[in-house]
């Protein structure tokens, strides 16, 4: 089983990892079946439906289409590293919406909407089009997307409580 | 994941139910927990000593809420403590979780709910009969003094209490109730209420387990190589060069094609890619959707199988002041859910372990046991969280079930079949290509006086296991649901039906025969409107006096939406009505058309489901049937040239983004009819009301999907 393995380090959700993998790998196969992180999800493999979300150094990227060989050295953030208690006010926003139905895109909309507010505190339905038109909900979440993010927004304005 | 998955043992108690193996607990039902004394009078309820209440719910949660709306039910009628309830998926091994009126387990046909009303409140409601014996006889009491509430029984004249979790033992001694009274409407606490979701939560930090998400000791994965026509035969194949590279482990035939198993999804792939197939493509590889078009369009005007006659509609349009027809077409539509499909086998000498996501358990079972040698209580299924049905996962032929069984029969080890977004769009299993022909002739004051409606379409059901239970008469019910139970006061009318066969399989795809019939019968009744010089409103109106909820929803839409009021300039208002599922469904879109593209700004939606039991699912469901609906009616299309698909993925079989989403509204009407559908009956109204807002927008008739450029064309 040798041949184009290659020795990769890394940091997920904040604790390195080393792994011997082929270098063409993309980042989600790693995530979900080298490093047992099944959070992040595969739909489509071309960067087409964003359910692969994952934040490299804080900028939200498609770990489908992202060969784990150019993340070496990098801080990843998963959903799993997003909080350890479901604290984070976007996921305190999507229960309080009730967001999900059957779930399986919401990682990558969250991770899609965390690097959102990172970079603007209070955006605006445009900002959220923007940034959130590449991740894809074949349950028709979009309005409670919305709804949520402007209350993660509000509850991050005050101090992260509700 | 083999901790998460334990199973409890199966144990017989008093009542002669069987009390199940839960598996997967969902809200955190420890194994300590599960093996501990507990209350478990049946097959869907176990109390715990430590107050914690277990709910099996026997339907496959995809996202449509069943995990908050079944355990609901039965603990309106428990009286537990809901912020106590834990829910667990049910396992495929006992009949106590077969679906009330199909025989077997699954979950489809908007169904959940509405057969499961009855059942599962009797199940709570019998539960607390014991628990208030249990505590009565603790009292030294008598019943009658006895109330249960929140989790505890109460002696009322003493106020003495006695938690659940305290009286299990004592309530696992009573005798099951014979008969139970159900509470009224008026008495719920819970059901009605909007309530929040119990499987949201580990939705939102990635610790919900899908099919794909399963990992078993020793499991290996495999990708499959189907015919890239449908109907293809495997001739030859050659797997060496796959099997040199690095990972890949096996490669060989099974009835679907070649498999190739491999370490990790990425060797799986890249040995599949290395394999060389010859295929006999057949009949198939001729298949092109212009030419089924044609032929289909050519059918549509000769006579077909009569699925409904009223009247004699060939001589009353023959008379009509005016004649009006016209013809639609709408494609093969995939169901794409967001997850893949995927199947874990575990195949032993004397047991099969399965997990996946499945909407139809015992029929995957019995495949499965056929396919592998062994008796059905053999094997066992474990219904993952479903990342997306819509009818897909509920396989008419246990398909992506049955490869996995093939796979590990021939494999011997712990295997993950998985599917690519690229396998999954060109895999078959579609909602049919349908060309409907309609005619109608109108009376000198306006009134439709005759409907001819011809359906040309494959049928789903012909040729399957479910042919001998629905279809009758060579009609396939859900070919003309929708149409042959037209609900407007025409005096002659008639619907056909053509069902010519094919080698594309088709599939139940959410709505079913709804999702074509609703755009027809919709879209033609605003031309009748047209043609009539009245309002699409108020012509509807005028025809639905023996139809009052049809009504009653419609009259709700336009209300809500402002029908008839001054709209932006460009824009155009649409609407439309349908049943399905046993539910009513009213929707107003307004549109906008600039650069051969549609833009929704807003829908209204009114709904009538009987009573509801959580309201805010019934508001997401109508969200999610818009949007699904909208997907498939501005760009849904699987098209064939050549017998291939020309789609692959979501870049060019798109769905709706969220800089789309137009603004939602759902209003619910007021019922105390009997709980219907609400998975479904969403998606059926939106494509003809957008198209008739195109129309008020435009002028431009649509009567071809998706609405594209093409179609957008002033003629």
């Amino acid at each position: 089983m040798a041949g184009n393995l290659v020795t990769i380090n890394f940091s997920v959700n904040r604790r390195n990892y080393t792994v011997d993998v082929a270098a063409d790998t993309p980042l989600l196969w790693v995530l979900r079946e080298r490093l047992g992180l099944t959070g992040t999800k595969y739909g489509c493999g071309i960067a087409q439906c964003g359910a692969c979300t994952v934040l490299v150094d804080g900028a939200a990227i498609r770990s489908c289409v992202t060969p784990v060989s150019s993340v070496v050295g990098k801080e990843i953030t998963t959903i799993e590293g997003l909080s350890a208690d479901r604290s984070h006010p976007l996921q305190k926003a999507w229960i309080d919406e009730d967001v999900p139905q059957c779930g399986y895109c919401q990682s990558g909309q969250i991770m899609a909407a965390a690097a959102l507010l990172a970079r603007k505190k209070e955006p605006s339905d445009a900002d959220i089009d923007a940034a959130m038109s590449g991740i894809l909900c074949r349950c028709g979440t979009y309005q409670r997307i919305r709804r949520a993010i402007h209350r993660a927004a509000a509850i991050s304005g005050k101090g992260g409580t509700t | 994941m083999s901790g998460k998955t334990k199973t409890t043992k199966t144990e017989s108690v008093p009542g002669g139910f069987l009390v199940l193996g839960f598996h997967v607990p969902v809200r955190r039902a420890s194994a300590a927990a599960a093996s501990s004394p507990a209350f478990a009078p049946n097959a869907f309820i176990r109390i715990g000593q430590d107050e914690t209440v277990t709910l099996a719910v026997n339907k496959s949660e995809m996202g449509q809420g069943v995990f908050t709306a079944l355990p609901m039910l039965i603990c309106e009628e428990l009286e537990a403590d809901w912020g106590k309830v834990q829910v667990a998926s049910a396992s495929s091994m006992a009949k106590d979780y077969r679906h009330t009126s199909w025989g077997v387990q699954g979950t489809g046909g908007s169904s959940s709910v509405a057969s499961e009303w009855d059942r599962l409140r009797r199940v709570g409601a019998a539960a607390r009969e014991m628990l208030v014996s249990a505590a009565a006889a603790t009292f030294a009491a008598d019943r009658s003094e006895c109330r249960a509430e929140n989790g505890a029984v109460i002696h009322v004249p003493t106020g003495r209490r006695l938690t659940y979790g305290q009286l299990v033992e004592k309530a696992s001694e009573m005798e099951p109730p014979k008969n139970v009274a159900l509470k009224q409407p008026k008495d719920f606490k819970l059901i009605g209420k909007p309530t929040h979701r119990l499987d949201t939560p580990e939705k939102t930090d990635g610790s919900a387990l899908f099919g794909l998400d399963v990992s078993i000791p020793g499991m290996l994965t495999a990708l499959i190589a189907r015919s890239p026509v449908f109907g293809g035969k495997l001739k030859s194949f050659n797997a060496q060069k796959a099997k040199a590279l690095p990972g890949v482990v096996d490669a060989f035939e099974i009835p679907s094609g070649v498999a190739v198993i491999a370490d990790s999804f990425w060797s799986a792939r890249k040995g599949r890619d290395a394999l060389e197939l010859t295929w006999d493509e057949g009949e198939g590889g001729k298949l092109s959707t212009d030419a089924l078009r044609e032929q289909y369009a050519q059918l549509a005007r000769t006579p077909g199988t009569v699925a409904r006659q009223d009247g004699n509609a060939a001589e009353a349009f023959a008379k009509a002041a005016k004649q009006l027809s016209a013809e639609y077409d709408v494609p093969y539509l995939a169901h794409a859910p967001m997850e893949p499909l995927n199947c874990v086998v575990d195949l032993r000498d004397e047991s099969c372990e399965i997990w996946t996501g499945t909407q139809a358990q015992t029929m995957d079972q019995r495949r499965a046991a056929a396919i592998t040698g062994l008796k059905p209580d053999q094997v066992k299924i474990n219904t993952m969280y479903l990342g997306g049905g819509f009818g897909r996962r509920g396989s008419k032929t246990s398909d992506f079930v049955s490869e996995a069984a093939h796979v590990a029969r021939a494999l011997r080890k712990p295997v993950k079949v998985m599917w690519t977004r690229e396998d999954d769009i060109r895999g078959g299993y579609y909602r049919p290509l349908w060309h409907d022909r309609i005619e109608a002739g109108l009376d000198a004051s306006g009134h439709p006086v005759a409907w001819r409606h011809t359906i040309v379409g494959q049928s789903i059901l012909v040729g399957s296991r479910y042919e001998a239970s629905m279809v009758e008469g060579g009609i396939d019910e859900t070919s003309v649901e929708g149409a042959a139970d037209l609900p407007y006061s025409i005096p002659n009318i008639q619907v056909e039906l053509h069902t010519p066969s094919l080698p594309v399989t088709t599939l139940w795809w959410r709505s079913v025969g709804h999702s074509h019939t609703a755009f027809v019968v919709e879209s033609f009744l605003d031309e009748l409107a047209h043609a009539a010089g009245r309002d699409p409103f108020e012509f509807r109106r005028a025809l639905l006096g023996s139809a009052p909820r049809h009504l009653k929803v419609l009259e709700l839409a336009a209300e809500k939406a402002g029908w008839g009021e001054a709209l932006p300039a460009g824009r155009g208002r649409g609407i439309a009505v349908h049943k399905s599922f046993d539910s009513y469904v009213a929707q107003v879109a307004e549109v906008s058309v600039a650069d051969g593209k549609v833009k929704v700004h807003r829908v209204v939606c009114a709904v009538d489901c009987g009573m509801t039991v959580n309201p805010d699912t019934v508001a997401a469901q109508m969200e999610s049937g818009i949007v699904f609906g909208l997907s498939a009616a501005l760009y849904g299309a699987i098209t064939l040239k050549d017998g291939r698909v020309e789609q692959s993925n979501f870049k060019n079989y798109p769905i709706l983004r969220m800089g789309e989403m137009p603004e939602v509204q759902v209003h619910i009407v007021p019922s105390r009819e009997e709980p219907s559908g609400i998975g479904e009956p969403g998606v059926p109204p939106i494509a003809p009301a957008v198209a008739n807002a195109v129309f008020m927008a435009t002028g431009v008739r649509i009567r071809r999907l998706p609405i594209n450029a093409e179609v957008l064309k002033k003629p």
